[in-house]
């Protein structure tokens, strides 16, 4: 790849990152909510703007990036590299990041980092690209964040995905993060919402 | 009456008119430039850059000045700066054994090779109030004797005199480490190791470190040190640019170092040898590097399985209080206004000593 | 938004003084306080301007969730004009040029220090709490390989036993401020020294909490919609503070009371600690016992008449 096929990051960093980290913090606060990221982002293929923008927003050279495989062999890992200078690393439990934007072949959640009983934070968040946020299996979320329990619908997760689920939640307090990504739209699971299929 | 504290916009701006003015003096009296703090008061320009973690002798006097000659505030005003700065490359280890040398002096031997030089040292004078300073006139152009020969261009190390004949343990530098612990960058953890430790220290302030370093002296965890060298002069500062591959020349620093050669019994692993403690810091400043070159010591008790039940060995006690800007923002904070605490506490103790009397009376009357 | 901001704020600086990779870090700690809700996650807290103890965690939690469009408040004692509410304030307005406001219901974002405010608050609005001092443990355990343990494998007994002390000495728990709470059935939180009083709003609040400790280098967060509850014991149930009074100025009986000392015999009124609130209430026309009392009302300023020298 030349540096003229490289595909932009944020054209004003300062406050496309600012707006982008308000749409994870809302994501990630009243999990289970669709939330808008209000960008105007030309991302390499297969990203979608919404996956770019927590790209772009949260990794940096501190922060190892697992991409899956099909991502990794693309353009997409000279962009994260170029633009936010993270390492890519291969091996999954060492990535603070993952991107799957094939997410039904996904590989399965226990390969990922779910930190240390001292050190919760110390897990690794997935970005996991879908194909809808509402025209999937109807789920029923609760915990913290959610007014009672919210129905959340998201297409395209292997089918043994929220029995994955199911376990990490037990893992509580340690566990990995989850965003779900699609178009200009997120979703933020964390480890403490329990599912209900 | 009593004027409750409301302190508006106008009574901050006002205080800092104040400051102007008070640190300013009597405008009769010459106003003090940068220039001449970071020349004539250069001491405390040193301290101020080696506690501030910014070798900037302009910042450092100007910070100086505008602290009024505070020197805890003034650190607190180039670590404030600081933060600000990007961080665009990480240097190369400086190699003090390349040092230019202005002073360098060790207590283990009585000559060594390269040569005992004393240097500018308040050491041996006596400290007698040198009205001469005082006088209108000024001290004119005071000129020191130029040596007869050059000093040696390269001096090697006492430590590695011993480390020759294997007495002292050796120090192998980690070809495969990870770039060393940024306390700037990374908050604290435990147990630490010694990268973190000695940044730690380096910022600690002096006068911490100091009373920590005598402490083990007294008692507090006896170390058995000697002096096995102290030294100060400048140093050259390299890194390497991604781009070119290999190592460029960005500037000199002067820095003070000094290796505390220490006494050790051995175990069963490890022989009878010496073992280290080191100091290092930015500028002259010999009295901090003593310092922490004993409590660095102290912290390595864990590695040579010593009991840490003395403060300098505690490295959570250590680490967590020697910073003085940490330490200072939080005693002063005290100042703020606690009074919905208070209040709450009030109520409390009106209700304890109610429940007091009470208990009393009822006493009384059985 | 991608047009490039036109500068409203003191371009010596970077908009909100941090700079863009010590905010990403921040708000990757953040995200992670929240995902373990009363977790204290570490972070690489900087030197800022203001001094430690002076909410340099809760500046640069601000710092790195604060937008352009956003409108700040930002309280001490629950007042909007006591000086280090100003001062940072004024930091704000200069590093970031943002709007800022006492009217809690118009902020989108509040940075206070030892109060809640009284009117409750709504989703999408942002609390930043400065901390002092972020573990609950720290005064009976002073090391953190051992808090840190504690938390790790929640053993607690040893803040139920202090808790149980104080009711053995005096039939109750003697604790009015910093009242420990357990986050969503799981990890023991200080709720930073606000009073107790304040304690009961964290719990299922809409809007997201987040703590800063800069000198100590944590930050945590309590979701909205999040079990909060203060410690206490089935037969000694917790109990916010209450007064015999009223506030002498709007005359809230439900509002955390300041006493104000009047003079050296005794002499003192009880006033609204929430100083929004108790002008939102006189304008609305509720007066209290010296509501129309012009010495009294002295004390009830606005911020740009703030007087003291």
């Amino acid at each position: 790849m030349t540096l003229a096929d490289l595909k932009p990051g944020f054209a004003d960093a300062v406050f496309e990152a600012q707006a982008g980290f308000r749409a994870l913090l809302d994501a990630f606060a009243y999990a289970g909510r669709i939330t808008t990221v209000d960008l105007n982002l030309d991302p390499p293929a297969p990203l979608d703007v919404a996956m770019a923008a927590v790209a772009l927003t949260l990794f940096d050279f501190d922060t190892p990036v697992w991409l899956e495989p099909a991502v990794a062999a693309g353009s997409v890992a000279g962009w994260i590299r170029f633009h936010s200078g993270s390492a890519i690393v291969a091996a999954a439990g060492e990535a603070q990041f993952a991107v799957v934007c094939d997410a039904a072949a996904m590989p399965a959640l226990t390969g990922f980092s779910v930190g240390e009983d001292r050190y919760p934070d110390r897990s690794a968040t997935l970005v996991i690209q879908v194909p809808s946020l509402t025209d999937g299996p109807v789920t029923r979320w609760t915990g913290p964040g959610i007014d009672g329990s919210i129905e959340v619908a998201i297409a395209g997760l292997p089918d043994d995905f929220w029995a994955q689920w199911d376990d990490n939640h037990a893992l509580y307090p340690l566990g990995i993060d989850v965003i779900f990504a699609c178009g200009r739209e997120v979703i933020g699971l964390p480890r403490g919402i329990k599912v209900e299929v | 009456m009593y004027v409750a504290v409301k302190g508006g916009e106008r009574a901050i701006l006002n205080s800092h008119e104040l400051i102007a003015e008070t640190r300013r003096g009597d405008t009769s009296v010459p106003e003090v430039s940068t220039r001449q703090i970071s020349e004539q008061l250069g001491l405390a320009v040193d301290r101020v850059m080696a506690e501030g973690s910014i070798y900037d002798r302009d910042l450092a006097a100007l910070a100086v000045k505008q602290a009024q000659g505070d020197l805890v505030e003034a650190i607190f005003l180039l670590r404030a700066y600081r933060t600000t700065l990007p961080r665009l490359a990480v240097s190369e280890p400086v190699d003090t054994a390349q040092m230019l040398v202005r002073r360098r002096v060790s207590a283990a031997y009585k000559d060594i090779p390269g040569g005992q030089v004393l240097g500018p040292t308040y050491d041996y004078t006596h400290r007698l109030l040198d009205f001469a300073l005082a006088a209108e006139e000024g001290v004119g152009e005071p000129e020191a004797p130029v040596g007869e020969a050059p000093l040696d261009a390269g001096m090697p190390h006492v430590a590695d005199i011993l480390d020759y004949e294997g007495l002292i343990e050796p120090e192998i530098p980690d070809e495969d480490a990870s770039e060393p612990f940024d306390l700037t960058r990374e908050p604290m953890s435990f147990p630490a190791d010694r990268d973190q430790r000695l940044q730690n220290l380096a910022r600690g302030d002096e006068g911490f470190v100091l009373a920590l370093g005598y402490s083990t002296q007294r008692g507090f965890g006896g170390t058995h040190p000697f002096a096995g060298e102290i030294r100060m002069g400048e140093v050259s500062v390299e890194i390497v640019p991604e781009e070119l591959g290999f190592a460029i020349d960005i500037g000199d620093v002067v820095v003070s170092e000094c290796h505390m050669i220490n006494q050790f019994e051995g175990s069963a692993e490890r022989p009878p040898q010496f073992t280290r403690g080191y100091g290092l810091s930015f500028g002259h400043n010999e009295r901090k590097v003593m310092a922490m070159a004993l409590v660095d010591r102290a912290l390595r008790a864990r590695e040579f399985g010593e009991a840490a039940v003395y403060p300098a060995q505690d490295e959570e006690f250590v680490l967590y209080h020697a910073d003085n800007v940490e330490a200072a923002g939080f005693v002063s904070h005290l100042k703020l206004p606690h009074y919905v605490d208070f209040q709450a506490e009030l109520g409390l103790i009106r209700k304890l000593r109610r429940e007091f009397e009470e208990r009393q009376q009822k006493d009384a009357a059985e | 938004m991608s047009a490039v901001q036109e500068a409203r704020w003191d371009e010596a600086y970077n908009f909100a003084y941090l700079d863009e990779q010590t905010k990403r870090m921040i708000r990757r700690s953040i995200l992670k306080a929240i995902a373990v809700p009363g977790y204290q996650v570490p972070f690489g807290g900087r030197e800022m301007p203001l001094a430690y103890g002076w909410g340099t965690g809760g500046i640069q939690v601000t710092a790195s969730v604060i937008g352009p469009d956003d409108t700040l408040k930002v309280i001490d004692q629950g007042a909007d004009d006591t000086t280090n509410a100003v001062s940072i304030r004024r930091f704000f307005s200069r590093v970031a040029g943002v709007e800022t406001t006492e009217a809690t219901e118009e902020a989108d974002i509040i940075q206070t220090r030892h109060r809640i405010p009284e009117a409750p608050l709504r989703e999408g609005q942002v609390l930043v709490y400065q901390v002092p001092q972020p573990e609950p443990l720290r005064s009976l355990e002073p090391r953190e390989t051992e808090t840190r343990k504690m938390h790790g494998y929640a053993e607690y007994g040893l803040m139920h036993v202090r808790l149980y002390e104080d009711i053995a000495r005096y039939g109750h728990i003697a604790t009015t401020y910093s009242y420990p709470v357990m986050v969503n059935g799981r990890y023991l939180m200080s709720p930073s020294p606000i009073p107790k009083f304040d304690n009961p709003k964290m719990q299922g609040n809409p809007a997201i909490q987040l703590f800063g400790a800069g000198r100590e280098k944590r930050i945590y967060a309590i979701p909205p919609y999040t079990s909060v509850k203060s410690l206490d014991f089935d037969d000694h149930p917790f109990e916010p503070q209450t007064w015999d009074e009223s506030c002498a100025l709007c005359g809230a009986d439900n509002s955390y009371l300041d006493e104000v000392v009047l003079d050296d015999h005794g002499g003192k009124m009880f006033v609204c600690s929430d100083t929004h609130f108790c002008e939102d209430r006189r304008a609305k026309g509720h007066r209290g016992e010296l509501g129309a009392d012009p010495a009294a009302l002295a004390f009830a300023r606005t911020a740009d008449e703030g007087e003291a020298q």
